[in-house]
């Protein structure tokens, strides 16, 4: 088994760099989420699904300041189970873990 | 100048081959998968391996792009494992054609007892005759729980060296577990469901440029066959160097295809249309 080489995680932009050429495009993004929400209070009287219950996690996660937040947000929407199940009646993937298997 | 390693082209039409000529690519991998609907019968696969092995390549090489394959029965299609058994046992026939480079895009897709089944007999073919394999990882909330399934299964296969094969659609989560395993690794850059070009080249400076590729796996969905110069463009704008470019659009799958022995990115001039097929 081979390691992966530690002190990798470098970038050749310095911070300001990064903002510079990242910002307005994440703005851009970051208008895209407070819209989508807003798009669901429109939509009416309802209750989060777990793929909503699972985006607001994920939201919280992000104003957590721990880092490697990329990794983490997606290891929160993953199926923490470890054995494979009895059989597939679907083949499509939802985006969430749904925690009482309904999407599956 | 670059490599599509993972690329449906049978999904795509020929103005995605000038693109992707335009835009620099001289050799493609293009692995077996699934159509989008569930073949009715072996006959299908038949016909499709014939494409990829036969109709493709041609195609491909009036644009000056050389076609390579590999063959399987896609995991979406794992759940009746007798007739995967039965598709299966078409391969070691088309092993023998020159663009086949092993077996792939094989894996799991929703984690079931079928899926690993039919992927076991799949490695037990890539072992028996010493052929490179081509994984291909769950999608989304699953890819996490699949990767690991997978990797575990692999080891119970001790003639696969990890060195002849590739955990493709690696994200975040998934890439340090197959790189520390001694694996290739494979990034797809997908619009919306996995990479963004962005986000493959920060995986690449959070754990090398090793045993890692960039891939587009264009097909009949939401994708973008010129995906990989996409991310050559981002590795400029940061600063990168050019050999670090090369080597994870070129150099690292030339490196691993190559073990094959069937490989080649040589360039190719353009052929004529064949107007007798």
């Amino acid at each position: 088994m081979s390691e992966v080489p530690p002190n990798l995680n470098h970038s050749p932009m310095t911070r300001a760099q990064v903002v510079d050429a990242y910002f307005m495009e994440h703005r851009a993004r970051l208008l895209d989420v407070a819209a989508f929400l807003d798009r669901i209070d429109r939509a009416g009287p309802g209750t989060d699904d777990f793929r909503m219950t699972a985006y607001r996690g994920a939201i919280a996660l992000l104003l957590d300041g721990q880092p490697q937040r990329t990794r983490r947000m997606l290891e929160l929407l993953s199926d923490p189970s470890t054995t494979p199940i009895a059989a597939a009646h679907v083949k499509g993937a939802t985006g969430a873990h749904d925690p009482i298997g309904k999407a599956h | 100048m670059y490599i599509d390693p993972h690329v449906h082209m049978v999904s795509r039409s020929t103005d995605d081959y000038v693109h992707m000529a335009r835009a620099g690519c001289v050799a493609i991998t293009e692995p077996a998968f699934w159509a989008g609907y569930d073949r009715s019968s072996p006959q299908g696969f038949f016909d499709y391996f014939r494409q990829l092995t036969e109709s493709e390549p041609r195609r491909a090489a009036q644009y000056g792009i050389r076609h390579h394959t590999w063959l399987c029965i896609n995991p979406k299609e794992a759940e009746d494992p007798v007739f995967a058994r039965e598709v299966i046992a078409l391969i070691p026939d088309f092993l023998k054609k020159e663009n086949v480079l092993g077996i792939g895009e094989i894996g799991l897709n929703k984690n079931s007892r079928n899926e690993m089944e039919i992927l076991e007999a799949h490695l037990q073919l890539a072992s028996d005759h010493n052929l490179l394999v081509l994984v291909h990882t769950p999608h989304l909330e699953d890819k996490l729980k699949g990767t690991l399934l997978i990797l575990d299964a692999i080891r119970r296969f001790p003639k696969l060296d990890p060195g002849r094969v590739l955990i493709d659609h690696v994200e975040e989560h998934t890439a340090k577990h197959v790189l520390d395993r001694g694996f290739w690794c494979g990034m797809t850059l997908y619009p919306d469901t996995k990479c963004t070009p962005q986000r493959a080249v920060d995986i690449i400076e959070t754990y090398g440029s090793e045993r890692i590729w960039m891939n587009s796996a264009g097909d009949w969905g939401h994708s973008d066959p010129i995906a990989v110069p996409k991310a050559q463009m981002e590795m400029r704008r940061r600063g990168h160097l050019e050999s670090l470019v090369r080597q994870v659009t070129f150099g690292n799958p030339q490196r691993f295809l190559s073990q094959s022995g069937r490989f080649s990115a040589e360039p190719l001039r353009p052929t004529a249309p064949d107007i007798t097929r």
